[in-house]
């Protein structure tokens, strides 16, 4: 099995300096120039909360709420860690950006032939054995790029040799089921624009939870109507041969008609 | 070929012309220019007004199963006046709703795609099948209406004699698809407001949508008439109403233990946006026309009836579209609100509706009893037909 690559970012190494973004532009022919917010044309970006940093991207879960909810399966994840999207498919419900935990996808609006945007982890430079575009624009190495297992490793290495310098947590490693890109920070992560109502679970086993009842609401559903079916038709059908037995009736019947 | 006479010019009919002028401009303008500038939707809120009028037009149009189980599967045959209305209303409801979804699509020109790209994983693409296939099953439950408009009595044969796998296909997946819009949300307990999310949204939307869906015919009973007579006696009606009233009780309970159990309710005490729009939802929608429906009193009288009903379409109309926007709102840093062209298109939408009803209502036998059933009449309606080689 492919090594499952990830991302460690370590917010009190970022010195804000947008390098990341730049690098992340470059490589994906997307249009220059500093944003402050994901977009469109920013599949990364640098969001200050007060004199530190929180580098936002796609976190590539381990199983993504894009890849379930997409009708038509333009989502995938990859062995090797990226979640990759496909526009030819897409018919552009936007429900993976009402459902994403981390609110990463971003709609190309203006355009009139609209396709959601989001990083793509440079899925194609880590298939020619290259790191992340990110991480190697990093010139602090705040942005790691490395096997999930070993980054993990080293993030809890990180957060045990200064237990005062960080909080002690990383996130990414079990919220929403664990993700691809990893943080440890020096203050708590609410400060740090993270949402903390998460949980562990991955946000797909809540709607399987419902949807695994269909075929349950199938089978007994079809068997019940039916049943209701058949005993209300007897019920008429004897109705009716009682009436036609009794002289009484069955004139009723007649004037009936 | 009778002559062709001009419509008479009515306030009604003049409103629906504006209203569908103005939406075709407005939609015409969506296509040209794109999403994002003739809406207020954006990433913040990729969903909004339509999402919401989609859940408001299935919600309505679930009279069509509901009544069509009543009477062909139940065989209660004294509500057989109000089955055709009902297919009437569901069939444009359903038409309707893959109209706004069209429109509302970023690709329109890939609608198509669900049907050869699957995952079944995903609510969006179970309700996509379950409303394709639910408007087909329509269709065939509502074919005899326009054969018999054209005394095409053979074929209304063929159907009547498969219609029951249909009507319970019918009545299936419309239980998947109308539970299924609640479970469109099961995936965002993080963005969702606690008043609204709950591990239940689907139980609550069944639930609801048969309230509506009964609120809708017995509104149709109260402003239609067959001939100038009413199509329901008093009392048939009455029995409709207990019908919404034990809906709405049972979603009060569901939804109160639910939010009592899940720690939604310690939201319920102070006066927030979330909670004022929770109380108008609630109290308009559900706790005012239970309290009405239950006086025997109010449930016959018209006017009574005529209140309660209009409450609970109101009161679902806001249930929807504060699950589908305000409980997505953070107030006042993240809110939505529909721009023009957005309710233009909704409003010419809505009056296409209203218009559809009225035509095909005038056209097609849809208040006129329904014929015997062939296999009871001696057939001698066989005769009327060409020869089947012919």
């Amino acid at each position: 099995m492919a090594q499952m690559k990830a991302l460690l970012i370590d917010i009190s190494m970022c010195i804000g300096c947008n390098a990341c973004q730049d690098g992340c532009k470059a490589a994906n022919h997307l249009p220059p120039g500093e944003e402050k917010r994901l977009s469109p044309t920013a599949f990364t970006a640098l969001e200050e909360h007060d004199g530190k940093w929180a580098r936002r991207l796609c976190q590539h879960c381990e199983e993504p709420t894009c890849v379930s909810v997409c009708p038509v399966g333009a989502f995938t994840k990859t062995a090797a860690g990226p979640v990759l999207y496909d526009a030819e498919k897409c018919i552009g419900c936007r429900y993976c950006m009402q459902a994403c935990p981390f609110r990463v996808p971003r709609y190309e609006w203006k355009s009139t032939r609209p396709r959601v945007q989001k990083c793509i982890f440079c899925s194609e430079r880590l298939a020619k054995g290259l790191q992340t575009a990110c991480a190697e624009a990093c010139p602090t190495g705040a942005t790691k790029f490395g096997d999930r297992e070993e980054l993990l490793l080293e993030a809890s290495k990180r957060i045990t040799a200064e237990p005062g310098k960080y909080v002690p947590k990383i996130f990414g490693q079990e919220d929403v089921g664990g993700t691809s890109v990893f943080y440890i920070s020096p203050v708590p992560f609410e400060q740090m624009g993270f949402d903390n109502r998460l949980g562990k679970t991955p946000m797909p086993v809540l709607t399987m939870s419902a949807m695994s009842k269909i075929p349950n609401v199938v089978t007994v559903g079809s068997v019940m109507l039916g049943g209701v079916w058949w005993i209300t038709n007897r019920r008429d059908e004897v109705a009716k041969h009682e009436g036609s037995q009794k002289p009484g009736p069955a004139h009723k019947n007649q004037d009936h008609q | 070929m009778s002559k062709f006479v001009f419509p008479r010019i009515t306030f009604w009919r003049s409103l629906a012309t504006v209203l569908i002028t103005a939406g075709v401009i407005a939609a015409i303008l969506r296509f040209t220019l794109g999403l994002g500038a003739t809406t207020n939707l954006s990433d913040e809120f990729p969903w909004g007004l339509w999402i919401g009028f989609d859940f408001l037009g299935i919600g309505l149009a679930a009279a069509g199963f509901t009544i069509v189980a009543a009477v062909h599967l139940f065989h209660a045959h004294d509500y057989e006046p109000i089955v055709r209305p009902a297919l009437l209303t569901a069939f444009i409801g359903y038409s309707l709703v893959v109209l706004v979804l069209v429109i509302d699509l970023g690709r329109p020109d890939h609608f198509w795609h669900p049907l050869v790209m699957w995952n079944p994983h995903s609510v969006m693409f179970e309700i996509t099948w379950c409303v394709i296939l639910y408007t087909t099953v329509l269709s065939i439950e509502f074919a005899p209406i326009v054969l018999e408009k054209f005394n095409m009595h053979r074929p209304i044969k063929w159907i009547h004699n498969c219609s029951l796998p249909f009507m319970i296909l019918g009545v299936l997946l419309s239980t998947l698809h109308q539970s299924s819009f609640g479970s469109l949300y099961l995936c965002v307990p993080n963005r969702l407001h606690p008043l609204w999310y709950s591990p239940l949204l689907p139980v609550l939307f069944f639930v609801s949508c048969i309230a509506s869906g009964i609120s809708m015919v017995i509104l149709e009973t109260l402003i239609l008439s067959r001939n100038g007579r009413t199509l329901l006696p008093p009392a048939l009606r009455a029995n409709l109403a207990k019908i919404t009233a034990v809906a709405l009780a049972v979603y009060l309970v569901i939804r109160f233990q639910d939010l009592l159990g899940r720690g939604g309710a310690r939201y319920l005490g102070q006066l927030t946006y979330h909670s004022i729009a929770f109380y108008f939802e609630i109290v308009v929608g559900f706790v005012v026309p239970l309290v009405l429906l239950l006086s025997p009193r109010l449930r016959n009288s018209r006017r009574g009836l005529f209140t309660a009903c209009v409450m609970v379409l109101a009161g679902f109309a806001a249930n929807r579209m504060n699950t589908a926007i305000t409980g997505l709102e953070s107030y006042p840093v993240r809110t939505y609100f529909p721009s023009l062209i957005e309710i233009l298109i909704m409003l010419g939408i809505a009056a296409i509706g209203f218009s559809a009803f009225s035509l095909i209502s005038g056209y097609l036998p849809i208040f006129e009893p329904e014929p015997e059933k062939p296999q009871i009449t001696d057939e001698p309606w066989i005769q009327n037909t060409p020869p089947a080689g012919a």
